[in-house]
Order: structure tokens, then sequence, then C-alpha cells
């Protein structure tokens, strides 16, 4: 992505919308299987999460089964696994959509924005397509090159994962 | 060389022939819905079927709700303690008495008429009790309805719906040594960890059976997770994947065996600092002083995977996943899977135990989405049925010592259920 259609240096006070530039950004790069520029978006020390379905809200990965729950190197390995034909599940790639709603900056402390979205995921594979229903929450944090996402915890709003089967993509 | 296992029988489900070293399963087992209500009748409504664990229902009252084989049930420990199955249905007029999936009640209350049932499954309270003849549920029938049989083995809850069945413990016979071996890890009791995978796969149940101790596919399934190890600095040691197959009677079967990842009880890898490293070191003093060294050993170091037949498998591998899973159809299945892990565990190998798990387990591991392409692929490859009617499972057959990239675990399962689909005394 380009830095630059992001404001954002740190005395700069970010609005809504620089946010819901980011997120549509990132939509599009998991949407495009552009994975690696993805990750860029990310700081080092980031976690993406998908706890289980039946798990609350103060649940975490060291006492909770999630679905998913990686640390940055382990992100970077499900990116290099997703782009080998190995990768049986996402081989042909699915065809991927993500729909970004209801931007909201929820607290900000510092330089870190904690910022929620409503998403709503299709996959199709095998002519089935997949319904993903959830709400993200992210923690961004306002560096030298602009904000960078140190959490996404993907909240699935639903009671399984029995109709989508797997999450095989990213969320 | 003759398979010593082999009933060297054929019907219209199995070609099992050890004199030749061949054994065939008919593509039609997994597809035609004949089988799939034969098997409700003769498996389903036969054998022990996990319900829950121990831990999941530790407190007075605290109870929680699960579908098994197409009924809906309550597993519950009542105000006095007692571990109970009920039928999740009011006597009244049949609504569910209770629609969490989990919690903690001294009752059950019918909300379409008010019916009251206390956590032992009395009927206590009736609206308009004065309306009810005097000797209304006098002889319990209208109380909460037990299921037929429930009894547990090392914290395991199995339920039967044959009042006549044979006790767990006999049931479970030769897997109960396996059971053992992921028990005594714990120096309290396991319990499950919280938070359900809760998913599903578009293919036959028994295609999970198989996949779930298939030690043969792990290079080409999973050569993407493999690959993931060997670049994960300090995730590995240098032990091969090696070991032994067996077949334990009744359709159990296990594979044992040592591997390059680690273990939270108790395989050290580099990646767990010196702390894990010290944590490992007190677990394994523990097992050798209780268990003596060759013991310890085996339940500390090797690997297991386990299926208990029909349909619960319990994989002591670089976490414990517990793994149960039902039909809906010949071509669908519910799968639910916990984590299983000592309650004495500290909070650091709790930690250590659930990122071990996640990175190869579950519906968003790095393996399991690909076991799940692989279920359904070959259940789409099942249409082709009629030009290509069996499959083969002959891997290891004439193998004095099967290992556990061989296929004896599988034939063992499918010895079994043709055992059960074919025997004479139909399920009347």
């Amino acid at each position: 992505m380009s830095q630059a259609t992001v404001r954002g240096a740190t005395n700069q006070t970010l609005t809504r919308h620089d946010f819901e530039e980011l997120l549509y950004t990132e939509a599009a790069l998991i949407d495009e299987w552009r994975l690696d520029e993805w990750l860029t978006l990310f700081t080092d020390d980031a976690r993406y999460l998908v706890p289980s379905t039946d798990c609350t809200d103060d649940s975490t990965p060291a006492d909770s089964l999630f679905y998913i729950a990686d640390d940055r190197f382990r992100m970077g390995e499900r990116v290099r696994r997703l782009k080998k034909k190995g990768a049986h599940a996402e081989w042909p790639h699915s065809k991927v959509r993500h729909m970004v709603h209801n931007v909201r900056i929820r607290s900000v402390e510092g330089d870190v924005y904690a910022v929620t979205c409503n998403f709503v995921v299709y996959r199709t594979k095998n002519d089935v397509t997949n319904t993903y229903v959830g709400h993200n929450e992210y923690k961004f944090v306002v560096g030298a090159d602009g904000p960078k996402i140190r959490e996404k915890r993907s909240v699935l709003d639903m009671d399984s994962i029995r109709s989508v089967g797997k999450i095989s993509i990213i969320l | 060389m003759i398979e010593k296992q082999s009933s060297n029988s054929r019907s219209q489900y199995i070609i099992d022939d050890g004199n030749s070293g061949l054994f065939k399963v008919a593509r039609k087992a997994f597809v035609e819905q004949d089988v799939w209500q034969q098997e409700q009748l003769r498996i389903f409504d036969r054998c022990w079927l996990y319900l829950g664990h121990e831990s999941e229902v530790a407190g007075p009252n605290d109870f929680v709700t699960r579908a098994i084989a197409g009924r809906n049930l309550i597993l519950n420990r009542d105000a006095a303690g007692q571990v109970n199955a009920f039928y999740n249905t009011c006597t009244h007029r049949g609504a569910f008495v209770c629609r969490e999936t989990k919690g903690s009640s001294k009752l059950f209350q019918c909300f379409y008429h008010g019916w009251v049932f206390s956590s032992e499954g009395k009927l206590i309270d009736q609206p308009g009790k004065t309306a009810y003849c005097d000797n209304f549920n006098q002889d319990g029938s209208s109380d909460l309805a037990r299921v037929e049989r429930l009894e547990s083995y090392r914290g395991l809850y199995f339920i039967n719906y044959d009042r006549n069945a044979v006790s767990l413990d006999t049931y479970l016979g030769g897997v109960k040594e396996y059971i053992d071996l992921v028990m005594d890890q714990a120096e309290t009791r396991m319990e499950v960890v919280g938070g359900t995978q809760a998913y599903a796969i578009d293919a036959n149940w028994k295609l999970l059976c198989e996949n779930s101790i298939d030690g043969y596919h792990a290079a080409t399934t999973h050569a993407t997770y493999l690959d993931y190890l060997s670049n994960t600095a300090g995730s590995l040691t240098n032990a091969d994947l090696w070991g032994a197959a067996r077949q334990l009677g009744g359709g159990h079967a296990a594979i044992e065996y040592s591997a390059p990842w680690g273990r939270p009880v108790a395989r050290h890898v580099a990646a767990w600092g010196e702390q894990g490293k010290k944590d490992l070191d007190a677990i394994m003093a523990r097992l050798t002083q209780k268990y003596g060294e060759e013991r310890a050993r085996r339940i500390g170091l090797l690997n297991r995977n386990i299926l208990i037949f029909p349909n619960l498998v319990l994989n002591d591998i670089m976490a414990i996943t517990l793994r149960t899973f039902y039909p809906l159809s010949p071509d669908r299945m519910h799968v639910n899977a916990w984590a299983l892990g000592p309650q004495e565990e500290t909070s650091a190998m709790r930690e250590r135990r659930l990122f071990n798990f996640l990175e190869f387990l579950g519906p968003g591991g790095f393996a399991t989405p690909d076991d799940v392409e692989a279920l359904e692929m070959c259940q789409r490859g099942y249409k082709n049925l009629r030009a290509v009617a069996w499959n083969d499972i002959s891997k290891g057959m004439t193998r004095e010592e099967p290992g556990t990239s061989d296929e004896l675990q599988m034939r063992a399962f499918w010895r079994q259920w043709n055992g059960l689909m074919t025997a004479q005394e139909a399920a009347e």
C-alpha cells in the first residue's frame, strides 16, 4: 500500500477517515492475495487473534483455545504457507471479499488508538460461498512511519464455524 | 506373510485378505443413505459415545448441553454432586428445558408452560398444580428422562443409548492403556481448557476416523506444516517421526511414535527457554518417581493418536486434543474439539501448550484446514464410485510390525465397523 494515503505522524490527531482508509486498504490487500504487503501493516510485536465462538471478551490465547492466535512470526509463516501450492485448502486460491463497516475510534491513549469495525467476509471455493460475520478490534500504534496494527482481534458473531467449516483465509 | 489380525473375510463393504495382503473398503460405505441409516441403529445406538469431561461440570449444578448422535442431551452435576445425563426435552410438551450451551443452574425450567425440574431431574413444580390428579408423577414418568447409560473412565463421561450394553470398562478394553498414558500426565487431574472448536466437514464421518490416526498422509498433505517447523528456530528436536501402530480390539486403535516437535509434557524445545526446561524437568522427575523411568519416558516423550471406536479421537501430540464428530448425513459431519491439559499446569506452560495446539490443530491451524480439504475432495471423488468402487487400505499388511505410516490402525476400525454392520442379529 502507499503510505501516502495515510496521514499520521506522531503529533497529528488521526480521524475516523484515516482509519477507514487503512482498513479498506487492508481489506483490499487480503482480497487481492497481496499478503506480503498485508504484513507490512503490522508492527513487529503484532498479534492476530480469532477467538473460539464460546470465548468471552476477556478470554486470552494463554487461557483459552482460540481458532487462531498468531504472533508476528507465525503471521509471517501463515502468509508464507498460504502462498504455496501445498496449502491445499487455499489452492487454487479462493475468491475473498471483505466488507468493512461501522468504523469507530473507541479510545486514544498516547500513540495507541483502539479502533473497531464490523465485517462480512465472503469466501468462494469449489462453487460454495461461505460467509463470515463479526467485528474486528484493532490496536493501532502511531510511529514515525504512520499508524501500524499492533493487534487485530477478529471476533466472529456466530455460534460456531459449522456454516463455514474452517478459517483458511485471513479475516 | 499373513496379517495376524486379519479377519480373512469378505462382505459387501470390505475385503480383508490377510493371506495376500490386501484390504479394500467399498466406497458406497461413504455415500449411501441406507448405510448411514444402518449406522445409526447398529453403531450410534449401541456403542459408547463421548458426552463430556468431568471438569466441564466441576461444581454442583454445572451443566453443558450437547447434541450426541442426533439427540439433544444435558450433562450436569446435581446439587448433591452426582453427574447425570438427561434428554433435553420437557416431559410435558417437548420443548428444550435448557437453551444454553453451558452454565450453572439449580433448576431447569421449560419456558413454554413453566414446568420446573431440579438438577436431579425431578419435576418439582407445575403452574396450576391443583388441576392435576393427586398421584400425578408418582411413578416419576414426568421427571426428566435419563439417558439409558452414563459411565465414566478417567474423567471422560460416555453415554450409551442401549440399556443392555456392556460396561464402559469392558467396552474400552485395550484402549484404556492409551487413555491412561494421557491422563497420567496430570499430577492432579486433566481439565478441558476454555474454548470449543465447533466446525463441520462436508465429508463422511469415517473419513475423519481414518484421518485422525493416519501417519501416512503427513509428508504430502502437511508438507507446508513440516516446512514451517523446520523454519521455526528452536521449535524442533532431532527426533524422527518413528513408531508403531496397534489394533487394540473393539475397533479401537492407536499409533505411538517419537516426533520432533515440543510437548508440554515433557519434550523440551529450545524456543521454550531455560524456564521451560526447568518446568519440564520437574514434570519428568515427578513422572519418573511415580511411574519409573521407562513408563515416564513413554508418557512424556512419545506421541499418541488414539481412536476410541466409533468417534472419539484423543490425540496426544504437540498438545492434547479431544475430538468427536457425528454424521448429519452421509456427506456431512459436525466436529467438536477441545484442548485438554493438567489442572496444575503453570500458566506459562499452559500458554505454550495452546500456542503449540494452534499451529497444527484446528480449523484455523496450519494443518487441519488441509485435512478438511482432503476429506471433502475424497467425498467428491466418490461420485465416481460406479467406475472406481473400492478404496485401498493395504499398506503395511505384509509387515511383521506395521509402523505409524502403515494402515493397520485404520483396518482395525473397519474390521469392527464391518462386524457391526453385517452382524446377523440386526438392530431390531
